[in-house]
């Protein structure tokens, strides 16, 4: 089609962001400026600091009592007044605006406090005290698709929630007959990219119309939309949805902003007031949502040239603990493309959806893609390795070939346009590759540690809102069938003939607004500066449908175009107003420079205002038949995007763009730093709507990429606490840490949508991290790369072995993310003393550091209230501590509990006694979970301040000892004080 | 993300803080820069009572020579001594560590004496200071006592100042002639705290190497001149003797390597310094 390529003057051409003058000079205004009634109150969460655990019981009086607290509320009181939201899957994975009877991941609400002001909210929040029964958690992926792993939602049976399997051509043939299998496993990580601005949700009950009012940052798809409503038990038009059109930044994580919503309005209908809630980083980064971590096995069939013949897939993707619509979109948005940029006729896939004990996942930037690739790049890159051959020359030789298109892939990706082996040519070109392997070798002949890395992907655009049907096997959704994309844009022009724009695409920093006007100057003969485009949302008042939102790259192939519908509406109209006083036939008008012509005589012409101004100023003047006044709405959903069919086959997306990049990288030996040396990356993309803001989207998510490869990762421990709670755990890289791509276009436009355009938005969260992770296989040799490369993680694969400690006495203690320790002290005491004082209350309430207080609840077993704390860092905690497993004077194990508002924590300590010469030694050894706010934001501390603590209870021991007299020793305080300085210094170095 | 309410006090001279903290009692913090306290106090990780800003006593910003040593009075920004005209010529292992401490915006407002007093193991200044044998002012109301690097760090976030007492100036002995000093660290990104820093003063007959970010405090240890293996045996005691810890940036091991490593380099760089 690409229709409008040839007359366009402004479409494809590098114009200025008229965005830009206002973000700019700081005064746009973003979700948390949005004006608030008086009276709003404000909202803090309380969340859960367990992985897992049940909630016993909670008690709110405290909190409610608080002045200037006007309520509080909890899971019960949540479950009361909504519903669950509705899931993709049919399963009994029931999941409310707030935890009710369970906690299933650190970071989960809780109980929510609705104040005066967020300072009050946050103080009441402290006063909450929730009586936890932790469980075992199910973190790690994998351990939880096994039996008799702990199970998030026992009502669902099993973890693993979905398993489907697909066939597509004939891959076992394919595998029979290959001349070689090459199988890779890889475990892509959990990371999110993340905006600046978090969630923000203004809400308000209005009662007198039973409507919830919300003004948020939510950035569709509006699929969700319905769920939230039926969440809050009304109709969709009783949800109305506000959105502003300046965003902080999206990247698909503001979708999941729609628990909140539900939260902040139940809130709002209980307290009969505006509610409004900002999230804070902490709150961001533990818990709004993360892509999904995912296992992916891969095997290729190959031949003995490089042909690949086949894929086998078996992917396990981590979807934590709620599978929020539209999850599993991850693992089904790239299927009909999961032979990625290859002519691979033949395809087995295992799909498994695994929910375990973290943040739900969502959609992020490159949806699925990053995960995907991966597995793709690197074993076509160990294809080359083990068959020896150019790791490019096996990418061109399996490349889809010119001339096919539209090319039909393998599970129904149909690609729209392009010339795959042209562009690889383009980059190798334009990039110089030649002279990048001259730089390596050189680098190597060097001593230097050089690696080449190459990714070619496919850059799918426009979901089609059926690629999740495929979960369901075609018999159960052919009752449903879903499939198609809708966009819908609004064109006014008014009495004066200025011209205005809105539309579906609810931006978060693209140049939606610089583009739709280019697109309208360029169809209605104006100027992009007297297009005003309007991308503020409004679902009370502008067009929507289900696909409506700004996700999976759909602007340029689907919202552009439903704007590029309503202006040749516009063009209609107004050609047969000027039509009637220029007396011509409409199809002989032409617009430009303000003016509406007769493009046989361009002499006899109308000014646009005065054509336009005729249908409001007379109105009954107009042609027959012709409705009053200038406004259109186009509205576009492509045919190609078709339900999946009886084989399983979907096109997932409307368009696909085409992205081969090759990276050179150094690693420096001493410390397995990655630098990147050099980095190009070809894209085409069809039709360059507009090149400068094209290159804008290549360089933020290359710059993500980069963080993908090197930094980035969400990490939980073993215990299910979450690691990652700062922007000095999870590493997003600066402009130190991101060179600049040098970019190469090609464009060949696509041939199924006017104006050609496809995504470009998210190609390189694909391509990137694994053209990086390639190029350190290529330094390195190493076959096993799990991202993100930190130099620690790649030190370990150039660095040999350790030697043994030069001194015997090094413990070890085991890496499992827990607190670990061990360590000996020693007392001039008798061992008898020492036991008697370990079982004293009134002693033990002086030894543990910080004890205000400890009863004894029975027989060795205390609850105590403790503020623990290194150096200015404290907080105050409930702690339960029970002493076991006692061999009189000997051993004993002390188990024990803490709970607060920095966090959660179980620990287990062994100490054993043994004396000599009226001297005992204690030793022990401790092993500490801590979970919640300060594991997720001191995790560089952890280890420090546990040993301190540990240190500091020994201390008060020995000194008790002392104090209490057991001992007859003359000036205990030198000798104490001594002893104790020789314990530290062997603590010191051997704990 | 909210501190907890507390009273302010912005002070104008070192009396009116110290009486502050006097009154204020355990509860009473300092604030100068405030580029760790400020998260702290959002993070309720700290909740004091009454916050006492130090950074506008106007006698307490400066940089001056005092008996072979630079003084920085406590309201002196990283920034200034960073961009001090004589930091080179003066200072040269702070010339060098300076740049990468934290971000050209987080050393326009955090103070070298807050640094100190914050204690972080990994950071920059302290282990500077403990590697040259510098030394901290605290004032109280009772009097001012000079504190000796190795006895004013106890531990992560521990100093040995009392809470009534405030650090009123920093010391840093003045660079020596024949002398090389060197500084290296690494972190993931430009700014990070440090997994390693690593801090070498090297002159005819001695090697000090100090090393930030393994164990709870900066580290030192002195040797006479040793050279190749002897220095490669010295190092890898030193780097198991720290006895660091793993975290989900960096493993125990890994910290090792880098001390025997960078400890190397760095020791040979502060070598060839001092030659020239």
């Amino acid at each position: 089609m690409a229709e409008i390529i040839e007359k366009s003057k402004f479409v494809g051409q590098p114009i200025e962001r008229v965005e830009d003058n206002i973000l700019l000079q700081g005064k746009a205004q973003y979700s948390d400026h949005l004006a608030t009634r008086p009276g709003t109150a404000h909202a803090a969460i309380l969340r859960s600091p367990h992985a897992h655990a049940e909630i016993v019981s909670t008690d709110v009086s405290r909190a409610k009592a608080h002045p200037g607290v006007f309520d509080v509320l909890t899971g019960e009181d949540i479950e009361k007044i909504s519903d669950p939201f509705l899931i993709v899957l049919r399963a009994p994975i029931n999941q409310w605006a707030l935890a009710v009877g369970k906690v299933r991941y650190v970071g989960e609400p809780v109980a929510i406090v609705i104040a005066r002001d967020r300072y009050v909210a946050e103080d009441a929040l402290s006063l909450i005290e929730v009586d936890y029964r932790a469980l075992e958690p199910a973190v790690d992926q994998e351990a939880a698709a096994l039996d008799g792993s702990p199970i998030v939602h026992e009502a669902a049976g099993s973890n693993v929630v979905s398993t489907r399997e697909f066939t597509y051509g004939s891959p076992n043939e394919a595998f029979a007959e290959a001349d070689k299998i090459v199988k890779i496993k890889v475990r892509y990580p959990r990371n999110s990219q993340t905006p600046l601005e978090g969630f923000v949700v203004n809400a308000e009950y209005i009662s007198g119309e039973d409507l919830y009012d919300v003004a948020s940052n939510y950035q569709g798809p509006f699929t969700s939309h319905p769920v939230m409503s039926m969440a809050l038990r009304v109709r969709n038009s009783q949800l109305r949805m506000r959105m502003p059109q300046w965003s902080g930044g999206g990247f698909g994580i503001k979708v999941q902003i729609f628990p909140y919503v539900v939260l902040i309005c139940l809130a709002s209908k209980i307290v009969g007031r505006p509610v409004k809630w900002v999230e804070d980083k902490l709150e961001h980064l533990a818990a709004a949502a993360a892509a999904p971590n995912r296992v992916i096995e891969l095997e290729a069939a190959c031949k003995k040239d490089g042909t690949v013949t086949g894929f086998k897939f078996d992917q396990l993707d981590d979807y934590g603990a709620f599978l929020r619509a539209p999850m599993p979109g991850p693992l089904y948005r790239m299927h009909g493309i999961l032979t990625g940029a290859y002519d691979i006729k033949h395809l087995a896939v295992r799909n498994r959806v695994v929910l375990t004990n973290k943040c739900p996942s969502a959609m992020v930037r490159g949806f699925g893609g990053p995960q995907m690739y991966y597995a793709i790049e690197r074993v076509m890159h160990q294809v080359a390795a083990e068959l020896d051959l150019d790791p490019l020359d096996v990418i061109r030789k399996n490349l889809v070939p010119e001339g096919v298109f539209p090319y039909r892939a393998a599970a129904g990706a149909l690609l729209d346009s392009g010339d795959y082996p042209k562009a690889v040519e383009l980059g190798v070109k334009e990039g110089g590759l030649e002279e990048l392997k001259k730089r390596r070798d050189q680098a190597r002949s060097e001593g230097k540690l050089y690696g080449i890395g190459y990714a070619a992907i496919v850059e799918p655009a426009q979901s089609n809102m059926g690629y999740l049907s495929n979960i369901l096997p075609h018999s159960e959704r052919q009752r449903n069938p879903k499939g198609g994309a809708a966009a819908n844009a609004t064109i006014t022009v008014d009495p004066l003939g200025t011209v205005s724009v809105t539309a579906d695409s609810i931006p978060q920093g693209q140049g939606h607004q610089t583009i739709l006007s280019q697109i309208v100057a360029d169809e209605l003969g104006l100027k992009p500066q007297a297009i005003k485009v309007n991308l503020d949302f409004d679902t009370a008042k502008d067009a929507w449908s289900i696909a409506t939102g700004n996700y999976s790259s759909r602007f340029s192939s689907a919202t552009a175009v439903a704007c590029y519908k309503a202006a040749q509406k516009i063009k209609d109209k107004l050609a047969r107003i000027a039509s009637q006083s220029l007396n011509v036939p409409p199809d002989q008008i032409g617009f430009a420079e303000g003016n509406i012509f007769d493009t046989l005589n361009p002499e006899n012409s109308i000014k646009f205002y005065r054509a336009a101004g005729a249908a409001h100023w007379t109105p009954g003047a107009l042609p027959e038949g012709m409705e009053p006044c200038v406004r259109e709405t186009g509205s576009w959903s492509p045919p190609e995007l078709e339900s999946p069919n009886d084989k399983d086959q979907i096109n997932t997306s409307l368009t696909y763009g085409f992205v081969f990049d090759y990276c050179g990288v150094e690693i420096d030996r001493d410390t397995g730093a990655v630098k990147i040396d050099k980095y190009v990356t070809t894209h085409d993309s069809g039709k360059l709507l507009n090149p400068l803001i094209a290159d804008g989207q290549v360089y933020g998510a290359f710059a993500w990429g980069v963080g993908c490869a090197l930094y980035e990762e969400f990490v939980y421990g073993e215990d299910g606490s979450f690691k990652t709670g700062t922007f000095a755990d999870y590493l997003v890289p600066t402009s130190y840490e991101v060179p600049e791509p040098q970019i190469v276009h090609m464009e060949s436009p696509s041939l199924v949508t006017p104006l050609g355009a496809k995504g470009i938005g998210e190609g390189n969260c694909m391509s990137t991290p694994v053209c990086i992770a390639n190029a350190v296989a290529d330094a390195t040799g190493a076959k096993d790369l799990t991202l993100p490369l930190i130099a620690s993680k790649v030190a370990k694969l150039i660095h040999a072995d350790e030697d043994v400690p030069p001194s015997q006495d090094f413990q070890f203690t085991k890496d499992d993310g827990l607190l670990r320790g061990q360590g000996t002290a020693y007392v001039s005491a008798t061992a008898q003393d020492v036991w008697r004082t370990l079982l004293d209350p009134v002693a033990l309430a002086a030894i543990i550091p910080g004890c205000h207080k400890l009863d004894e609840v029975s027989k060795n077993s205390y609850r105590a209230e403790v503020t623990l704390g290194v150096g200015p860092v404290k907080g105050r905690f409930r702690a339960i501590v029970a002493l076991s497993d006692m061999v009189e004077e000997t051993s004993a194990t002390l188990s024990g509990g803490l709970e607060g508002p920095l966090g959660a924590s179980r620990g287990i300590g062994h100490v054993r006694l043994s004396e000599t010469d009226g001297q005992t030694c204690i030793t022990y050894d401790y092993a500490i979970e801590l979970s919640g706010k300060v594991a997720s934001v001191g995790g560089r501390m952890l280890k420090g301040a546990a040993k301190a603590l540990v240190n500091q209870f020994f201390q008060r021991l020995t000194a008790q000892i002392y104090n209490s007299g057991t001992k007859n020793i003359t000036d205990s305080g030198r000798q104490g004080n001594a002893i104790w300085q020789w314990i530290k210094r062997i603590l010191g170095f051997k704990s | 993300m909210k501190p907890k309410g507390f009273d302010y006090l912005r002070a104008d001279s070192v009396a009116e803080a110290t009486e502050a903290l006097a009154q204020g009692g355990e509860d009473a913090r300092l604030i100068a820069g405030g580029m760790s306290l400020v998260p702290m106090l959002n993070f309720r990780l700290v909740e004091p009572s009454i916050l006492i800003d130090i950074s506008k006593i106007k006698d307490r910003k400066y940089i001056q020579e005092k008996n072979g040593m630079i003084e920085i009075g406590s309201a002196t920004r990283q920034c200034e001594l960073e961009k001090w005209d004589q930091v080179e010529s003066k200072l040269p292992l702070l010339a060098k560590a300076l740049p990468v401490l934290g971000h050209y915006q987080t050393r326009a407002r955090g103070t070298i004496c807050g640094s100190l007093v914050h204690a972080d193991p990994s950071s920059e200044l302290p282990l500077c200071l403990a590697t040259l044998g510098g030394e901290v002012v605290l004032s109280s109301t009772k009097g001012e006592r000079v504190v000796k690097a190795e006895e004013f760090q106890t531990g992560m976030l521990s100093v040995s100042k009392q809470s009534n007492e405030m650090v009123v100036a920093a010391r840093y002995p003045i660079a020596q002639g024949e002398t090389g000093y060197a500084f290296r660290e690494m972190s993931q990104r430009h700014g990070d705290y440090a997994i390693v820093a690593l801090a070498a003063v090297v002159t005819k007959n001695k090697i000090k190497l100090g090393v930030g970010g393994v164990a709870d405090k900066p580290t030192v240890r002195e040797w006479d001149h040793l050279d190749g293996t002897d220095l490669d045996d010295a190092l890898n005691a030193f780097a198991w003797d720290l006895g660091g810890y793993d975290d989900i940036h960096a493993t125990a091991r890994y910290r090792r390597e880098l001390v025997r490593r960078l400890g190397k380099k760095t020791i040979e760089e502060a070598k060839n310094a001092s030659v020239r």
